[in-house]
């Protein structure tokens, strides 16, 4: 295994999404995403 | 191998949920809190995950009303899980967990003349990214204020196949509803699996938002594809057997490149291709033996 230049950038994203991530949990974001989850959307799929 | 294993396992857990046929309704437990990695529509009978497009849409559909009742819902969830697994692997979603990318690969192998999809209409996703997923949810709206889900609506063919269609069956009352929306959904379901038998992952490459997304992180992501210069012969080997045609030999991390390993493990000859873990090369020193893969097979 060969040791290359270390990069910066890809740990300032996850650090910058985890942040959005833990807002929106913060938020109330993820019982949003089940109640929309968990209803059949017909308008979505094109019925109705 | 692997990964055809774990793109069955993947298109499995997405949808596992085997008592709609007896409840006659979809899954709808606290699983659906969660936002699949692939796009696997949460309206399908077997779904256990949520779709992160359609999860995305409803937020902006519902973010006006939400903007002036002070109940303020960007999708930062949704963002944020998607940013993340976009930094940890950039497109590696798309060719090892998204169930369509899987039907797209099997379709494929039917036999048939192929053609290559020409570069510009790899560029296609983003105005639809932009477009159907944030600014026609978000500015659209009826006399309430809300939105609609533009993409799901009108064009996704994964729910049209995924829920669309079983869901007629399931629930045969629903057929009377059927009209010219579902017709048009219908229409671009059939032409993209006819695409998907001709050229390599159509909708992925031409049409998906949520590969477009997840490509944005390529070149940056935490997970990067290397090509060593000195053992490269650009024989185009690795761009012949690619699922998403790219020219591996000339872009690395190509905004394309799904990270399924087929140019590594499958292609090259001279052990030119690589990848890299936040700095981190495994390499191979040998390439693969045997003859060089022939182009669509």
């Amino acid at each position: 295994m060969k040791i290359q230049e270390k990069r910066e950038t890809p740990f300032l994203l996850i650090i910058f999404f985890l942040f959005l991530l833990l807002v929106g949990i913060n938020a109330g974001e993820v019982s949003t995403v089940l109640e929309t989850a968990t209803r059949i959307c017909l308008n979505c799929i094109g019925i109705g | 191998m692997l990964r055809r294993w774990i793109q069955i396992i993947a298109t499995f857990l997405s949808n596992s949920y085997l008592l709609f046929p007896f409840t006659r309704n979809i899954y709808q437990g606290t699983l659906k809190s969660f936002c699949t990695p692939g796009l696997n529509c949460y309206s399908c009978p077997a779904a256990t995950g949520a779709c992160p497009l359609g999860a995305l849409q409803n937020f902006m559909a519902t973010l006006r009303p939400g903007l002036q009742t002070g109940y303020q819902h960007f999708g930062l969830y949704v963002i944020g899980t998607l940013g993340l697994l976009g930094s940890l692997a950039g497109r590696m979603p798309c060719g090892w967990l998204c169930p369509f990318g899987f039907l797209q690969e099997l379709v494929h192998k039917i036999p048939s003349r192929k053609f290559e999809i020409p570069q510009f209409l790899t560029y296609v996703k983003y105005p639809l990214l932009a477009l159907f997923i944030f600014l026609l949810p978000f500015f659209v709206a009826d006399e309430f204020g809300y939105g609609t889900t533009w993409f799901c609506k009108f064009i996704c063919p994964a729910g049209t196949l995924e829920a669309g269609i079983p869901m007629l069956f399931l629930k045969p009352e629903l057929q009377a509803l059927v009209g010219l929306l579902f017709y048009n959904k219908l229409f671009i379901l059939g032409l993209f699996l006819l695409w998907m038998v001709y050229s390599r992952r159509p909708f992925c490459r031409v049409a998906c938002p949520l590969g477009a997304i997840y490509s944005l992180f390529n070149k940056h992501s935490v997970f990067k594809m290397t090509r060593d210069p000195d053992k490269c012969t650009n024989c185009k080997a690795c761009y012949n057997n690619c699922p998403m045609e790219v020219r591996f030999y000339e872009s690395q991390n190509d905004i394309d490149c799904i990270r399924c390993l087929k140019c590594m493990n499958e292609s090259c000859k001279f052990g030119a291709i690589s990848y890299e873990i936040t700095g981190f090369e495994e390499s191979r020193d040998q390439g693969i033996k045997g003859k060089a893969v022939v182009r669509g097979q």
